[in-house]
């Protein structure tokens, strides 16, 4: 199999599957999920069953469809995060790299001091504040994650802007935005699409974990990290509920990374080989 | 060499200094204000203004940072909104906690690490090799508080080897609380000892191509003396580094891992805090995660300028 005349090795394609079958849990959770997620529908840790595959969670809500909403919660607020940390990482860093002088030092040296802390700690500081409200949980993580694409997109554009087509660009009297999305944009798209995947699979545990701890999503809403919670006192009398949710976190993020090795390892060969 | 380790620790010291002024700002310059996030449906002008003059919030921020970072510097980290109490008094049992199942994990995680690292390496493209590669590829991706209830439903609910949840109080002997803790350290173990030996391996095969390794070979000298002997000493920079920053993680990774086991450390009564809008125990929380992080990373740059004479030198 082949895609974009690049061969798909083994792990890449099973990757792509795994990211298939979660998205389409993810769009059409409405249309598959049997049963709403907060609809109380049998006995609370009713056995799986023919109608309840997975059994029943905590309050007698169905443990599939609650899975499949949750995959709607984390794979979305996971992707908007992503989402909004790129565009602040690649207009702060290839604005940076195309200013230079103080304007990159300023910005450098204000990410350098964010990256020497821990972010899931950053993080808890803000929330202290401000709360769990999902629009301070997507805008705090996007800020915080959004210091790593700063430094890759910096790094890229570094050397693209030093070639001569954005020098002509630059003398033909080009803004700044011009530069960034018609000029430097498109070189730097490869290594940036790879990191895509990189930053989404963290942002995806970062969620989770917080939502494990009580400080991401809070209920009714479900969500794979606070099923965990909600869910984990149940190893105790061997019921295995809260390994749905948690699995399917790693099964997604190790489905992220397949596809992820795949992109760089055709990047480090380069162009145009069909090894 | 000196003078470069000078340069380092302050950079490291000013880091910390600008890590402290970040840590407030969060939580002091932001709009939300925590006399309103307090009193919610209290709320009314009067209440506010009495709770901000209780909370100080009536003064400057700069003069409330300079009171707050010199009182954090002496050791007085402010008092708890939620129970009144000082923090530092509730922090240190906690922080020994936290301290003492990190340095457990650490000195079984490390000597592990490396020594698989260099076993895969001496084997390269063996079965073990393969093996190694894969498993540590999977922990990778695994969250922690997955390992952990793997760990807590298998060793503890179905062989009944080990307690499920290590509650340690100050009381406990020493003997009982390496017992306690086992599965929590197990867990942060398998969650860090992927990258590190993953690491050591990549760096020991990166040397092993050079070719004073070949003319080591051709000497016939065993290949075992010219991994340890040859390659390890010029790959232990990138090791260390490696190892420190694995460290630092392990630090983070002690959060959720204390959640999981349900263990009376720093982390959760961060997390707690931060529930309860307990800004003082979340600052005094944070500054002291910050401070490990960073002192780490620096001891990391300073072992790996100790390691590599070539960094003795500035450039």
């Amino acid at each position: 199999m082949r895609l974009y005349g690049h061969r798909v090795t083994w792990p890449a394609a099973l990757g792509f599957l795994i990211i298939a079958i979660n998205l389409f849990a993810a769009l059409g959770a409405p249309l598959i999920a049997p049963f709403d997620q907060a609809e109380v529908v049998c006995d609370a840790w009713d056995e799986p069953s023919a109608s309840h595959l997975l059994g029943c969670d905590n309050l007698g809500r169905d443990l599939l469809s609650r899975l499949l909403f949750g995959a709607r919660m984390s794979i979305g607020l996971s992707l908007l995060i992503t989402t909004l940390s790129f565009s602040i990482g690649i207009v702060t860093g290839f604005t940076a790299a195309i200013a230079k002088g103080w304007v990159d030092a300023a910005l450098s040296r204000a990410v350098d001091l964010m990256l020497a802390m821990p972010s899931l700690i950053f993080a808890f500081v803000v929330l202290s504040v401000l709360g769990t409200d999902v629009a301070v949980l997507v805008v705090t993580l996007a800020c915080l994650d959004s210091t790593r694409v700063f430094r890759l997109s910096r790094a890229l554009a570094m050397n693209i802007v030093a070639l001569e087509y954005v020098e002509v660009a630059r003398l033909r009297g080009e803004g700044l935005w011009w530069i960034i999305t018609r000029e430097v944009l498109p070189a730097a798209r490869a290594p940036l699409i790879a990191e895509f995947g990189l930053r989404f699979s963290f942002a995806f545990l970062f969620v989770a974990a917080l939502s494990f701890l009580g400080l991401g999503i809070q209920p009714p809403d479900a969500d794979w990290g606070s099923m965990v919670r909600d869910y984990r006192d149940m190893i105790n009398l061997g019921i295995s509920a809260p390994f749905w949710p948690a699995g399917a976190i790693a099964v997604l993020t190790i489905g992220v990374n397949f596809v992820v090795d795949w992109l760089l390892a055709i990047q480090s060969r380069g162009h145009g080989e069909n090894a | 060499m000196l003078r470069m380790i000078g340069l380092r620790l302050a950079l490291g010291v000013m880091t910390l200094f600008g890590a402290s002024v970040l840590i407030f700002a969060g939580t002091e310059i932001l709009p939300g204000d925590l006399a309103s996030a307090l009193l919610q449906n209290n709320a009314t002008p009067e209440n506010l203004a009495t709770m901000r003059e209780q909370l100080g919030l009536d003064r400057p921020a700069v003069v409330r940072y300079a009171a707050w970072f010199g009182g954090a510097l002496q050791g007085d980290l402010g008092r708890s909104l939620a129970s009144e109490r000082p923090v530092a008094g509730e922090l240190a049992p906690r922080l020994r906690n936290t301290l003492f199942l990190a340095v457990y994990a650490a000195a079984i995680a490390v000597p592990l690490a490396i020594a698989l690292g260099l076993m895969a390496a001496v084997w390269q493209g063996s079965v073990f090799d393969r093996g190694v590669n894969m498993v540590t590829l999977m922990t990778i991706s695994i969250p922690e508080y997955l390992v952990g209830y793997l760990l807590m439903k298998y060793i503890s609910v179905e062989l009944g080897w080990l307690p499920t949840l290590a509650n340690v109080t100050d009381d406990t002997a020493l003997g009982e609380r390496f017992y306690l803790t086992l599965l929590p350290m197990l867990t942060l173990v398998l969650v860090v000892i992927a990258h590190m030996m993953r690491m050591t391996r990549a760096s020991v095969l990166a040397i092993m191509a050079s070719p004073y390794i070949e003319m080591a070979f051709l000497k016939g000298i065993p290949k075992w003396i010219v991994v340890v002997r040859h390659a390890f000493p010029n790959a232990l920079a990138p090791v260390i580094s490696v190892v420190a920053l694995n460290l630092a993680y392990l630090i983070v990774g002690v959060v959720v891992v204390e959640a999981v086991f349900v263990y009376p450390g720093l982390g959760q009564l961060m997390v707690d805090a931060v529930s309860k809008h307990d800004v003082p125990v979340v600052q005094a929380c944070g500054l002291l995660f910050s401070s490990a992080f960073i002192l780490l990373n620096m001891l990391a740059d300073i072992a790996a300028i100790l390691a590599n004479p070539r960094l003795r030198h500035p450039r």
